[in-house]
């Protein structure tokens, strides 16, 4: 059990640090949340600058396009750009966390050719088409079908909380291949071309007010069989695969976020007088910083443990449970340091932590709800009876 | 960065979890239990053998092996799931830091700043000497069982018989050279991971249980809501878990006291809340069999309560993280 950087982690550290020295004061300021062509101009930007300077798919492996860090790297990276306050990978979600990864295991050649590289540059962006009207958590329940006609699919259903549809070139896309077949066979993933003929893409007003998803409806849209990654009917497991990497790493970084913006809080508190006034919120408010602290060992722990190139194992689950509900907790906290000012949004510069309370109600239910997620820590990782299977 | 545990960490550790399998399992328990006669410390001699108290003395040193605090929360983890009385942490601490010689027992408690309500020392009879821990000044000093005025007092553990302290307290051998706070953070770290040993052996002992039990037609595992209980047992404890090792580590790494303090304040408050919480929900899994005297579940609640009383407690720590909070924002300004 060691937690210091080995002599290459701490050169890979010390140079990210300067090249983030360098690059961030020249940053543009961030865009309005509202405006999505400008959201995603300023991450694929970004990603370019990550890109150039030899930081795209940290971890990816060197035949993938990637730089072949450690997983232990891949981590001080996520802690350094958050520690710096460079931009998170906001509109490269899909692709960097999910697509391409799942892309670059499971994905041919040609695939991995066609589709890692514009990932990487920032060239490209991607937007997750999982959900369902009748499936969510549920995912096996999902009805969108695909029928295959000489070389493409032909495929006619709906999608829902599909984030960056309004922007995206691509979509990893689940859909139904063998409708004779049980729920969590007959499911093939492909990738979506976005501007193919009958994809239609429409804003989803969230509680927020703003249009942060998309419903997307595809009629009798041609998608190539050369565009299934993995074989067809096997695309449960493939996606297995997608959400591991999702609720293993994909919110490493946002750990440093919440410790960061657990600090600004303190800041806050002391400012407006409530610290000294208030023990119990301020007992509160250390408690949390024990949590994060705790969630981001666990992350080390989990990355060392998947050191050597594995997947994220089933435990993932309980970091996305604590992970998801500490950070509600961090805005419910805000709130209370806030007093009535939790009840009006920000106008203008500065943290808007009621907006990140309105967000953050998303982070229990999204990637799989904490319900599901302890469904799943009980069945995969205690081992409990399935339900019903007396 | 690498925070796996060693090979000789996971021999450590898989050693000790046999040794305790197999000389304290529930009979032992059960029996220690009945005959919770003062004088008897069960499996001590086996444990002092086993290197548990003396595993952080240099090699040159009786009994000595050398290792770091690492490998110590390693094992009081396994002692902690075994459900081993004490006084574990004190007597590791005397052996480590102020020479006891292997075999013997000690106490600790610290004369202040007192905290609320009386002062509890456990098995004084049998204790070699107790360790009077001023964390304010950071003196240390020993002072003879025999020369302190105590009452016997009917503690909840029926495993962790306590002594109430009456009076002023005799002034003891000054030992220079220790400091008290130092003491006091290790004793809350390794608290923190014999209470990491109980959760888990909750969230075991609840899925065994779980998994065996039948109502309406089916193992009362299979439903969602004992699913659940079980599931957030488990998502207290790792975080617990990885939080307490990593303090360990860092400690072996040359932490100062004032860091150690902060990292083992936010390990022993989770851990106490793994324990605790976790021993009560695998109660609440046992359903009415949880409530007789019978079943051990009992046993784990109480030593978590126990446990939870000693070293740094709720209060302190949260009041040290915020503090630490404090100063960080002042630094982010």
């Amino acid at each position: 059990m060691d937690l210091q950087d080995t002599p290459a982690e701490a050169a890979f550290r010390r140079g990210l640090r300067d090249w983030l020295g360098k690059v961030l004061p020249d940053l543009p300021p961030p865009p309005d949340p509202l405006d999505w062509p400008a959201r995603r101009a300023y991450d694929t930007a970004w990603q370019r600058r990550l890109y150039d300077a030899g930081y795209a798919g940290v971890h990816w492996p060197r035949e993938v396009g990637g730089q072949g860090a450690t997983p232990a790297e891949y981590l001080i990276f996520l802690e350094e750009t958050e520690r710096a306050g460079a931009p998170y990978v906001g509109a490269n979600f899909v692709g960097l966390l999910h697509a391409g990864p799942t892309i670059a295991a499971e994905g041919t050649a040609e695939q991995r050719r066609r589709w890692l590289p514009g990932i990487l540059s920032g060239a490209e962006v991607w937007c997750q088409g999982f959900s369902e009207p009748g499936a969510g958590s549920d995912l096996a329940a999902l009805r969108t079908r695909a029928v295959r006609d000489g070389d493409d699919y032909v495929v006619s259903g709906s999608k829902l909380w599909t984030s960056h549809a309004e922007v995206a070139d691509w979509c990893e896309l689940l859909v139904r291949t063998d409708p004779a077949a049980p729920r969590h066979r007959g499911i093939s993933w492909l990738v979506l071309p976005m501007d193919a003929p009958g994809v239609t893409v429409r804003p989803l007003r969230t509680l927020m007010g703003t249009a942060e998803f998309a419903e997307l409806f595809l009629d009798e849209v041609r998608v190539p069989v050369a565009n299934r990654v993995g074989a067809e009917n096997d695309g449960w497991r493939v996606t297995m695969v997608t959400l591991s990497f999702e609720r293993g790493t994909a919110f490493a970084g946002e750990v440093v976020a919440c410790r960061r913006a657990l600090v600004e809080l303190a800041g806050l508190a002391r400012r407006n007088g409530v610290w000294e006034a208030d023990p119990g919120l301020r007992r509160s408010l250390g408690l949390l910083a024990a949590r994060f602290g705790a969630l981001w060992r666990l992350v080390q722990w989990n990355v060392s443990e998947a050191q050597g190139g594995g997947v994220p194992g089933p435990g993932a689950s309980v970091f996305k449970l604590c992970f998801s509900e500490a950070r509600q907790e961090l805005y419910d906290l805000a709130a209370a340091v806030l007093g009535s000012g939790a009840l009006v949004l920000a106008d203008g510069e500065g943290d808007d932590w009621t907006a990140q309370r309105l967000q953050g109600l998303s982070y229990t239910i999204a990637a799989g709800t904490s319900q599901i997620q302890r469904n799943i820590v009980a069945q995969r990782v205690l081992g409990l009876p399935k339900p019903g299977r007396a | 960065m690498d925070f796996r545990l060693t090979d000789d960490q996971i021999a450590l550790q898989l050693g000790l979890r046999e040794l305790l399998t197999g000389r304290f399992g529930p009979e032992q328990l059960r029996t220690a239990m009945t005959d919770s006669d003062k004088d008897r410390l069960p499996l001590w001699s086996e444990l002092a053998d086993a290197g548990l108290f003396s595993l952080r003395k240099p090699e040159q040193q009786e009994g000595g092996l050398g290792l770091g605090l690492a490998e110590a929360v390693l094992a009081f983890e396994e002692v902690g799931r075994a459900l081993v009385p004490g006084p574990l942490v004190a007597t590791e601490l005397a052996t480590v830091h102020a020479s006891l010689p292997l075999h013997q027992a000690a106490g600790l408690c610290r004369n202040r700043p007192a905290g609320r309500g009386p002062l509890l020392v456990e098995r004084l009879p049998t204790l070699d000497t107790l360790l009077l821990a001023d964390t304010v000044t950071g003196e240390v000093q020993s002072v003879s069982p025999a020369r302190v005025r105590a009452r016997s007092r009917r503690g909840v553990d029926p495993l962790t018989p306590l002594w109430e302290l009456e009076g002023p307290l005799p002034s003891g051998d000054p030992l220079p050279g220790l400091d008290a706070r130092r003491l006091w953070v290790e004793g809350s770290l390794l608290t923190a991971a014999l209470q990491v040993g109980v959760a888990s052996r909750a969230v075991a002992t609840a899925v065994v249980y779980a998994g065996q039990r039948e109502q309406f037609g089916q193992p009362i595992g299979a439903f969602q809501a004992v699913q659940h209980l079980c599931a957030d047992m488990l998502a207290r404890t790792e975080p617990a878990r990885a939080a307490v090792r990593a303090a360990a580590v860092c400690a072996d790494a040359g932490a100062s006291t004032a860091e150690l303090a902060v990292a083992t304040a936010g390990a022993k408050l989770l851990a106490d809340q793994a324990a605790v919480r976790g021993a009560r929900d695998c109660l609440q899994v046992h359903g009415g069999m949880g409530f007789t005297w019978e079943a051990d579940v009992h046993l784990l609640l109480k030593r978590a309560w126990v446990y939870e009383g000693s070293f740094a407690g709720a209060a302190e720590s949260t009041e040290l993280l915020a503090e630490d909070l404090s100063a960080a924002a002042v630094g982010h300004l």
